[in-house]
């Protein structure tokens, strides 16, 4: 996706860390550089402890970098108090004010802007509605479900117009159904108000569903930076392509131009994607994802079948490799009648074979 | 606009260290500074006329709590205030054991309601605790007066002839120091029974204790923390009591704070009363090293809770 | 619950602690029943039953010392609270932001006041006015029991600070407040009910200290308490114990109405 637009928010080499308990130091950011885009979904996806949450609280300026700059349309703002930025967030814990109504939690921020009265009471109203609680401003955050909390906060934060909204595992607290929900409210009000948005979250789902762009971090780096499809289909790494969806790794090593997988053997040109890395005469890893695997019952096959699980019209199976096992997930209707303990062949979709960085 | 200053207040709005310092320094003034005072004071020289000390370095002011001295000069030991100190460690565990043997079972009882008696059942304890001692030691010399509640009602079923005199005695001391504490030892013990869990107690019935077991060797054990703190609680203050002693005990039977209070009111001399003073904290401190001692003990037995808790 | 209620009950319950409960109970109130029955006794000796009157009560209030007295106790009890209150809310903020050495410390010294026997603590601080040619009245008394009402008025202020989640402190600042801000308009109102619970303890603590106030009364610093220990001493009348039991009427009302507070604002 070509990104003709200036980015709204830039994050060039930055670096955090903290001091643990027992003396020693964690590095939660190290040099990491993003650019999101002007009016984009960004998601920071990773497991918990990755640094994301830190980088956004980098960004808001609740923690200050160690090294590095943040720039909000080309400006550096990494010096200025968190106060003065114009970028906002709603909190995992949405830390709305308890003694405030959720009118007076929405005009705080207003209010601290010096907006005269009757502008605030305007603001405050549009907020409301935009988050669909027009008539809960009188309540207290405590009379409010989780959900309407959520969207409390969302609207409090959203009321200031910030350059850049940030969102802190918004959705993590709310059950399964009413965080479906959720996630399409917020792209909707992405979208209705252009604001761009920057979301944490270590559910790969939601981060495939929401993200115009994933950042996926492993350990205080970002890995890989693009558009969810594009993550899901071109890991570039054994991490990512394991984190996001399932995926086999495959230990590959290459001899005399012919690459073999090990407890496979050889594996022919055309299992490889063709825009792949090409490969060289070292030590590799491939990813394939289960649903490129097919394994077929044979009697004279080289595995053995370890679990055959059939879930509605597909079958998961385990197949085993020697040193590690191979996971499957094909239609039934291929393999009817296998059971753990048969012996099989096992073959790959053609061109679903990655190289990846370990 | 680059800027190389760090955010200041990298955690916004939870204020800061030095909004303590106002308060410390006023509790350095008026806590540490009079102890400090009163340190030196007791090695100071007695004033020839009025309050206050005369500048020079003595060691009389203790020599004082052991010997005394003849009209002729001569040195003697005087068992006096070892005597006095004697009476007033002896006063307080007392008061302590008895507060102990009434504290156990009301504070159980009140564990053992349902949370909203509990709640109700605990703030009754504490009501007596903020109201005054002056007025609660009072009832105490109407309630053992000789023409007293008591003795009317000896006498009215015929039990006595003649009233027992039980004000300005011992006796008297030490009901009003168990009726002054009493709700500090059954706060803390109250405390450590309300986490106990009694599921524990069925378990053992279940494998044939007696209720009498169950109580000795799983309830008592599990309620050791408190009973410790609720000791020290009781015996600390109790050990510092003056209105009791003055009120109840009627110059009989003194204890420590009588003997301070009369150095600075009526004997004048203030460095042997800052002396006393002194050897008053002196015990204070061994009782809580001692205090922590044992609770330390208790808690590496795997009783599970922290000390400080109950405190 | 797996047990039948009933039986779970039966087996909590050990034989006599009901009964022992009932006397404890019986133990810590009846004294002070007998002390506010008598103050409406009509004879002059207080254990000796007449006749009911409102006499004393008319007798303590028209007297020029004992309203002297009741200003003095009520002046120096506002004081205090409002200074320790302030003092307590800087430290219960300061404490949790000290490091680990420090914090130990000041909480020591904090505590100190409980620990250490008040009668030390009492002629410590007399010491150290007379050394110090502070002159002995309202104002000593009002000083020293503002050092021993802080941790009176910490507590509850520091059990409501520490319940507070720090991401409301940290969205403030995201919305735009400033340090100050945040103090006035989030911090300060989340801790008012225990700021408030904090003075209603500081200010019965002060009301109805004796040994302190007794101390450094000086010439024109007497307390209601210490008047009413002069009173005691020398004779005893249904008029102390009408004076008692206003004393124990005023502190009963103000440690319910914190009670009240502090259960209802959790």
């Amino acid at each position: 996706m070509p990104q003709e637009a200036a980015p709204a928010l830039h994050v060039r080499g930055v670096s955090k860390s903290f001091p643990t308990p027992e003396g020693g130091e964690v590095h939660a950011l190290d040099n990491v550089s993003l650019s999101v885009a002007d009016g984009s979904f960004m998601v920071l996806l990773g497991p918990s402890g990755c640094g994301k949450t830190t980088l956004l609280r980098c960004i808001a300026g609740l923690e200050s970098p160690d090294a590095g700059e943040i720039l909000l349309r080309g400006e550096r703002i990494d010096g200025i108090p968190v106060w003065k930025r114009r970028v906002n967030t709603v909190f995992q814990s949405y830390a709305l004010f308890p003694h405030m109504t959720v009118a007076q939690n929405i005009a705080f921020g207003l209010q601290m802007d010096k907006l005269p009265k009757e502008e605030v009471t305007h603001k405050v109203q549009a907020a409301l509605s935009l988050v669909r609680l027009s008539d809960l401003g009188a309540r207290r955050p405590n009379q409010l479900s989780g959900g309407q909390q959520q969207r409390v906060a969302l609207a409090r934060a959203l009321a200031k117009q910030p350059e850049v909204l940030l969102l802190d595992e918004p959705l993590s607290a709310l059950d399964l159904k009413l965080r479906r929900g959720m996630q399409l409210e917020l792209k909707r009000l992405q979208q209705e108000t252009h604001i761009t948005f920057i979301l944490v979250t270590h559910d790969q789902d939601e981060a495939m569903s929401m993200g115009d762009e994933v950042a996926v971090f492993d350990s205080g780096r970002i890995v890989q930076v693009g558009p969810p499809r594009e993550v899901y289909l071109r890991p570039r790494t054994r991490f990512v392509a394991d984190f996001i969806g399932e995926a086999n790794i495959l230990d590959i090593s290459v001899a005399a131009g012919t690459a073999s997988a090990a407890g496979i053997g050889p594996i022919p040109m055309d299992m490889w994607s063709g825009d792949a890395p090409p490969l060289t005469d070292a030590q590799h890893f491939a990813a394939v994802r289960p649903e490129d695997v097919t394994v077929s019952p044979d009697a004279s096959g080289r595995f053995t079948v370890l679990d055959a699980t059939f879930i509605g019209g597909d079958l998961h199976a385990v197949v085993d490799l020697g040193t590690h096992t191979l996971t499957s997930r094909q239609p039934a209707a291929d393999a009817a009648g296998m059971c753990s303990g048969d012996r099989c062949e096992v073959s790959f979709r053609p061109g679903s074979l990655r190289v990846v960085e370990a | 606009m680059a800027q190389s200053t760090r955010v200041r207040g990298a955690k916004p709005g939870q204020g800061s260290w030095w909004a303590g310092l106002p308060g410390i320094a006023y509790l350095v003034l008026l806590v540490l500074a009079p102890l400090v005072v009163i340190l030196i004071y007791s090695f100071l020289s007695r004033a020839k006329l009025g309050v206050g000390v005369k500048w020079e370095f003595t060691l009389q002011p203790y020599v004082d709590l052991f010997y005394s001295e003849s009209l002729s000069g001569a040195r003697s030991f005087d068992p006096t205030y070892v005597q006095i100190f004697l009476n007033s460690v002896i006063y307080s565990l007392i008061t302590a054991v008895v507060c102990l043997i009434m504290a156990i079972p009301i504070a159980l009882w009140i564990a053992t309601r349902s949370p909203r008696w509990r709640m109700l059942l605990v703030f009754l304890v504490t009501i007596p605790f903020w109201t005054s001692l002056l007025i609660r030691t009072y009832a105490f010399v109407i309630i053992l007066n000789d023409n007293g509640p008591i003795n009317e009602a000896l006498q009215g079923l015929g039990i006595v002839s003649a009233p027992i005199s039980m004000l300005y005695t011992p006796f008297a001391t030490i009901v009003g120091l168990v009726y002054s504490f009493l709700p500090f030892m059954i706060l803390p013990i109250y405390a450590s029974a309300e986490r106990f869990d009694f599921r524990l107690a069925e378990a053992a019935y279940d494998l044939g204790a007696t209720k009498l077991t169950v109580l000795r060797r799983i309830v008592l054990p599990a309620v050791r923390p408190g009973i410790i703190a609720g000791f020290i609680l009781v015996f600390i203050p109790a050990l510092g009591s003056f209105l009791a002693p003055e009120l109840l005990g009627g110059g009989k039977t003194s204890m420590i704070a009588n003997v301070i209070a009369a150095q600075f009111g009526a004997s004048r001399n203030w460095p042997f009363g800052a002396a006393l003073s002194v050897m008053v904290l002196v015990i204070v401190m061994l009782a809580l090293v001692v205090f922590v001692a044992v609770a330390r003990r208790t808690a590496r037995r795997g009783s599970g809770q922290s000390m400080e808790s109950l405190l | 619950m797996t047990s039948p209620r009933g039986t779970g009950t039966s087996l909590k319950n050990f034989p006599l602690f009901g009964p022992i409960t009932a006397i404890v109970f019986a133990f810590l109130y009846v004294p002070l029943l007998f002390v506010i029955g008598y103050s409406f006794n009509s004879n002059r000796i207080v254990t000796v039953w007449k006749g009911f009157t409102f006499d004393w009560y008319v007798e303590v209030m028209g007297n020029d010392d004992i309203q002297r007295a009741v200003i003095n106790s009520l002046r120096i009890a506002a004081i205090s609270t409002i200074l320790s209150v302030i003092l307590a809310t800087g430290l219960a903020i300061g404490l949790l932001r000290m490091v680990r050495v420090g914090r130990t410390a000041a909480w020591s010294l904090i505590m100190a006041p409980l620990v250490i026997p008040e009668i030390v603590f009492a002629i410590g601080t007399l010491a150290l006015f007379v050394q110090i040619r502070f002159t002995l009245g309202v104002d000593s008394i009002t000083l020293a029991h503002t050092a021993f009402c802080i941790p009176f008025a910490l507590l509850p202020i520091r059990a409501r600070l520490r319940s507070v989640d720090l991401s409301i402190y940290e969205a403030a600042a995201d919305l735009g407040a400033n340090e100050w801000t945040i103090f006035r308009r989030i911090t300060l109102p989340l801790l008012a009910p225990g700021i408030v619970a904090g003075a209603l303890l500081a200010f019965i603590i002060s009301l109805d200290d004796f040994i302190v106030s007794y101390f450094l009364a000086g010439a024109g610093g007497t307390t209601l308490p210490v008047y009413i220990f002069g009173m005691i001493r020398n004779a005893i009348t249904p008029g102390v114990n009408a004076l008692s039991t206003l004393l124990l009427l005023a502190s009963v009302v103000i440690v319910t109405i914190s009670y009240v507070i502090a259960i209802r604002k959790r």
